[in-house]
């Protein structure tokens, strides 16, 4: 490669909002149901209806844009969007175009380099679209003789939030969609489920000659439904576009499908026209005007934020960045650890290894059934109970995982397992006294090994001794107590 | 103010989905060339102090609360569709 590249990313990210009803009529917004069984006048566009606006979506949306640091405009307007396509019945969206809800924001993500801040054009309202079935092998539109429509999904409401190109490599990408999908569960304004469709993105991605100011000819790239799609689309987007400069060929600004099958992208071939959108302001809404009371009560809402809290972490409860990034993914997940820290710290055991069985043990096993930590069969006090248990010496570390293992069936206490599988610890100085000196006596050879300066020995020492307690002492204070005797009477 | 052609008047059509007859581009190039000098007339006008806004009923919000309310019965909705499969809208080929 004779010339170095730089990559220039903005993302446009929909996200449903978690509402009950749609946003212009009162039909449900349950996903998975039967095709157009969630459908009415309103929302299939039939001659004579009227929209209203749901007030909820305009709430979760103020929210949502303040969680971006946006600043909210004091009045908007809804406008229309005109384009045919079967998944669309009015033949218009009705979204938001020169006077959208919110500008001016910006997101901080973590990087390889540390913290850097993205700015967020601005976010706007829209009704989010039906869905298409393609009646092809693979359900490929290209070679699908004929579509079935369910309008279902017509009128969900959207926000869409738009970046500022300011993302330079795939991970940045990658890390922006997690800073902010994680800022959008926060705030609970949405499931951000991107199998169900709650988060969708698409990529503008450029390339251009390192110091080069002026940006270079954009694609765009729709068609990724995971992060690490997004992540494979732009590599690939951005090898082809530097792929063409070199060749001595122009970038086309085009539209290009993913196609995660193959890891290639190919150009959606449109009519030349299909951009030529015709907004207009859409005559059925009025305009709506954003009180500050309307503002100040989101900003209100607005919890703790996930970065905030991920450097909180580190600071008050001594977790590893990575530790903190894995306690603070969801705010569920937050929430469980916070709740099990607070507890164990207060019984003096540190909140790292109530962290370690958290984001191990418990994580595993979650994930491994594919429940959410919401679901989780163990309290988050029964976790910092048995943090304490095994930190007291009560049980030891292998002990606990088959403790865990109960808890996790049964939902008991911990305490309670121990107990009705005598599983108790010995930690009792004096009876592995005892136990020690049994070993001794019966293993005159190995501890003359042991004196004679082959110290490893005592390993075999402690096996014993184990193996008298059947497993049930403490190896800690096994071990000790072995040498404290050993090297004692020389 | 740009001039109305009837090659805009086939664009805009085009656009609407609109099969105009052979005379009627003309027509109705006229019509809209006539329609937006009068426009262009309105846009003489100081409207300086005038807030800018797209509707004349303003200053009061209207909305809903996110109550769901139910639609309607899926047969009703499907007797209107021109075909029905499996009990979707079945629209021909999207992509030539
Ligand atoms: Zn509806």
């Amino acid at each position: 490669m004779s010339q170095d590249y730089e990559i220039v990313i903005g993302l446009e990210v929909h996200v449903e909002l978690s509402t009950a009803s749609k946003i212009f009529c009162g039909c449900p917004t349950t996903f998975g149901a039967e095709p157009n069984t969630q459908v009415c006048p309103v929302c299939l566009g039939l001659p004579g209806t009227l929209p209203v606006l749901n007030q909820q979506v305009l709430t979760f949306a103020i929210r949502a844009a303040l969680a971006c640091n946006c600043q909210i405009a004091q009045h908007t307007k809804f406008d229309r969007k005109n384009y045919f396509y079967p998944d669309l019945p009015k033949a218009y969206q009705i979204s938001q175009y020169d006077m959208p809800l919110a500008e001016h924001g910006s997101i901080s993500i973590d990087t390889t380099q540390g913290e850097k801040s993205i700015g967020i054009t601005r976010v706007h309202l829209e009704e989010d679209a039906g869905k298409l079935v393609h009646q092809s092998q693979g359900g490929q539109i290209g070679t699908a003789a004929s579509s079935l429509a369910d309008y279902n999904r017509t009128g969900v409401p959207l926000i869409e939030i738009v970046s500022e190109p300011d993302l330079r490599s795939a991970d940045e990408a990658y890390a922006y969609l997690t800073a902010l999908k994680e800022i959008l569960l926060y705030t609970k304004v949405s499931d951000c489920n991107m199998e169900e469709g709650s988060l969708r993105c698409d990529a503008n991605i450029s390339v251009r000659p390192r110091g080069q100011e002026a940006l270079g000819t954009k694609a765009e790239l729709k068609n990724m439904n995971s992060f690490k799609n997004i992540r494979d689309a732009i590599e690939y987007e951005a090898k082809r576009q530097i792929r063409v400069l070199e060749e001595g060929g122009k970038v086309e600004q085009e539209t290009r499908l993913w196609d995660a099958d193959k890891g290639t992208s190919h150009s959606m071939r449109s009519k030349e026209e299909a951009h030529d959108y015709r907004y207009f302001p859409e005559p059925d809404l009025p305009v709506v005007y954003l009180s500050e009371k309307m503002i100040a009560d989101q900003q209100q809402q607005l919890p703790e934020m996930p970065q905030a809290r991920r450097h909180r972490f580190q600071k008050e409860y001594g977790l590893s960045e990575y530790d903190a990034g894995v306690c603070t993914m969801s705010p569920a997940m937050a929430e469980y650890f916070e709740d099990a820290a607070k507890k164990a710290v207060s019984a003096k055991v540190s909140a790292k290894t109530v962290c370690n069985w958290i984001t191990v043990e418990l994580q595993g096993k979650l994930k491994a059934d594919g429940k959410e930590i919401s679901n989780s069969p163990i309290a988050s006090g029964q976790m910092a109970e048995l943090t304490r248990l095994i930190e007291r010496g009560k049980i030891s570390g292998k002990m606990g995982k088959d403790v865990f293992a109960d808890m996790y069936v049964t939902g008991k206490d911990p305490e309670v397992i121990v107990q009705e599988k005598g599983l108790s610890q010995i930690s009792n100085s004096d009876e592995i006294l005892k136990m020690v000196a049994a070993i001794i006596a019966a293993n005159p050879n190995p501890v003359a090994e042991y004196k004679s300066g082959k110290t490893q020995t005592i390993g075999f020492l402690v096996g014993q001794v184990m193996k008298a307690s059947q497993g049930q002492a403490n190896p800690k204070l096994v071990n000790q107590i072995l040498r404290d005797c050993l090297d004692k009477n020389i | 103010m740009p001039e109305i052609t009837d090659k805009t008047v086939e664009k805009i059509a085009r656009l609407a989905n609109l099969q105009l007859a052979p005379d009627e581009s003309g027509r109705f190039s006229e019509q809209l060339e006539k329609i937006l000098g009068y426009m262009h007339k309105l846009n003489q006008l100081d409207t300086t102090n005038v807030p800018q806004t797209a509707q004349a009923r303003q200053g009061r919000n209207i909305w809903r609360a996110d109550v769901v309310v139910p639609g309607l019965e899926r047969e009703a909705v499907l007797a209107e569709a021109p075909d029905v499969q499996d009990y979707g809208f079945r629209v021909p080929r999207i992509i030539e």
